[in-house]
């Protein structure tokens, strides 16, 4: 990936970088992430546990369920791994930021006002992938460290552990309560209205 | 393993790796019409690196490879239920392969049985001609666009739809504006008036079928077409609902005949990763033409 104007981002992230970002910058992530969609958020808010030794704490929760398969030696190689939808973890989000001490999220499409706020409150900002870049993306996670939960949620909604590098992303919604989806969805409806 | 086995496996491949042409050019003219330095324009690149890259490796475009639509024209005297037998063979072996991700879920249970083939998947539409040649046409659609589909009921007060074409550019419009960049826009709308709940929205599929430059031979929805196309690329939603220019790649409008009592307008919604392809067929199953 192109890394020139990207503003590098390690995991962990401290509080104080996540709140230097703004909506609108470009960034290229680096570190462990996990992956989580639909049956993890619906999960985790019921009360559900990570596994022993699985903790979210300063990182980054990815909304992707990607194409894993076994190569011939028997690891796990990440072949597509764009992001899913975010909203339909907006019932959800916002307190497992708040209990897993999550400081950033990664999806497509933004998320709602919870979210929103939960982000301003507990240092957390939404990351925005672009949707349907599979390739490019899966280019990106150089490595599966572990898989959790793979027999019980199935193989695109189990938590999948990858080591990432550069990972291209747009801050969409930042920590002080900012978000583009907002701002072009309101843009947008007034310009329909001159239409219509 | 016999001939239609093999040529289907092939068609899911280049169908969840390949873009068609007519997509890959909408892709391009869409990039050159970014404004430069934008994160529109480095949303497109990445799309174009993506489109590549995913040809090359022979490997998904999109890791959601979606709901499996074959649309299959066949001579009288075909044998549906072998074609449909072998069909759900190659589906469980591009699974396997990697072609497609491990995308069925039971609704009941939540189990994932990672085979990709169960009630309603994966999905055939037979369709009966007077003609020898064999045409199978595959559609992967993904749930992020998916879900952003909308059916209307006219006449709708809250947005001022009356039963009437201007009403039908309303509630399609609004669909677009709430789906923002949801469906992973560019994308492509496929849009059927009147019709029932269900073949509304089974017609309005279909309309992913056509190539995105053909004009619509009925001038009433070939304007409405370039209407919307045209009112819904100045709405500033742009790729991925960054902003910018490009908000839809094309439009595509039927119309069916309804009860009098409803008037449905249904829109679905095909992401940029439009995973379209369709091959003829010899009698014995062999390739001998690539549709798009």
């Amino acid at each position: 990936m192109a890394v020139l104007n990207m503003i590098p981002i390690s995991i962990p992230i401290s509080e104080e970088k996540i709140r230097s970002l703004k909506v609108g910058d470009s960034v290229a992530i680096s570190g462990v992430v996990f992956t989580g969609r639909d049956a993890v958020h619906k999960f985790l808010h019921q009360g559900g546990k990570l596994p022993p030794g699985v903790s979210f704490a300063g990182g980054i929760l990815y909304h992707c369920g990607p194409v894993v398969i076994k190569d011939e030696q028997g690891q796990w190689k990440v072949t597509a791994a764009g992001p899913t939808t975010s909203i339909r973890e907006e019932p959800y989000q916002a307190q497992i930021i708040r209990d897993f001490g999550l400081r950033g999220i990664i999806g497509k499409g933004g998320m709602g006002d919870r979210t929103a706020v939960a982000c301003q409150e507990h240092g957390c900002v939404y990351f925005h992938g672009v949707g349907g870049a599979a390739q490019v993306l899966a280019e990106c996670v150089k490595g599966v460290r572990h898989v959790y939960f793979l027999k019980e949620f199935g193989s695109p909604e189990a938590i999948w552990e990858l080591e990432v590098k550069h990972f291209p992303a747009v801050v969409t919604m930042d920590a002080h309560g900012n978000s583009l989806h907002k701002e072009v969805f309101e843009a947008s409806q007034a310009e329909l209205a001159r239409h219509v | 393993m016999n001939a239609l086995h093999s040529s289907l496996l092939e068609l899911i491949r280049r169908t969840s790796a390949e873009i068609p042409d007519d997509v890959q050019k909408a892709i391009l003219d869409a990039l050159e019409q970014e404004k430069k330095g934008t994160i529109a324009e480095s949303a497109l690149k990445i799309i174009e690196r993506n489109v590549e890259m995913a040809k090359q490796k022979s490997q998904p475009i999109c890791q959601d490879t979606g709901s499996i639509l074959f649309y299959i024209d066949c001579p009288v005297g075909f044998d549906q239920i072998s074609c449909e037998e072998t069909a759900r063979d190659a589906v469980r072996e591009a699974t396997r392969k990697g072609y497609l991700r491990q995308n069925s879920v039971d609704s009941l249970t939540g189990v994932n049985d990672g085979t990709n083939v169960g009630p309603g998947s994966p999905a055939l539409h037979f369709h009966q001609h007077r003609s020898a040649e064999i045409h199978v046409r595959l559609i992967l659609k993904g749930g992020g666009c998916e879900n952003v589909g909308a059916q209307y009921s006219l006449p709708n007060e809250k947005l001022q739809a009356d039963r009437d074409l201007k009403g039908c550019r309303r509630v399609i419009l609004d669909a677009v504006l709430q789906a923002q960049g949801k469906g992973c826009g560019p994308g492509i709308l496929g849009v059927c008036i009147g019709g029932d709940r269900a073949t509304s929205y089974e017609f309005s599929k279909q309309q992913f079928l056509r190539l995105l430059e053909d004009r619509n031979p009925n001038p009433e929805l070939d304007g409405l077409e370039q209407d919307i196309l045209q009112t819904a690329n100045q709405l500033g939603i742009g790729p991925m609902g960054f902003g910018g220019k490009t908000t839809l790649l094309g439009v595509k409008i039927c119309a069916a005949n309804r009860l009098p009592a409803s008037f449905f307008v249904s829109v679905s919604y095909m992401c940029w990763a439009y995973r379209r392809q369709g091959v003829t067929l010899d009698p014995r199953g062999e390739i001998v033409q690539w549709l798009y």
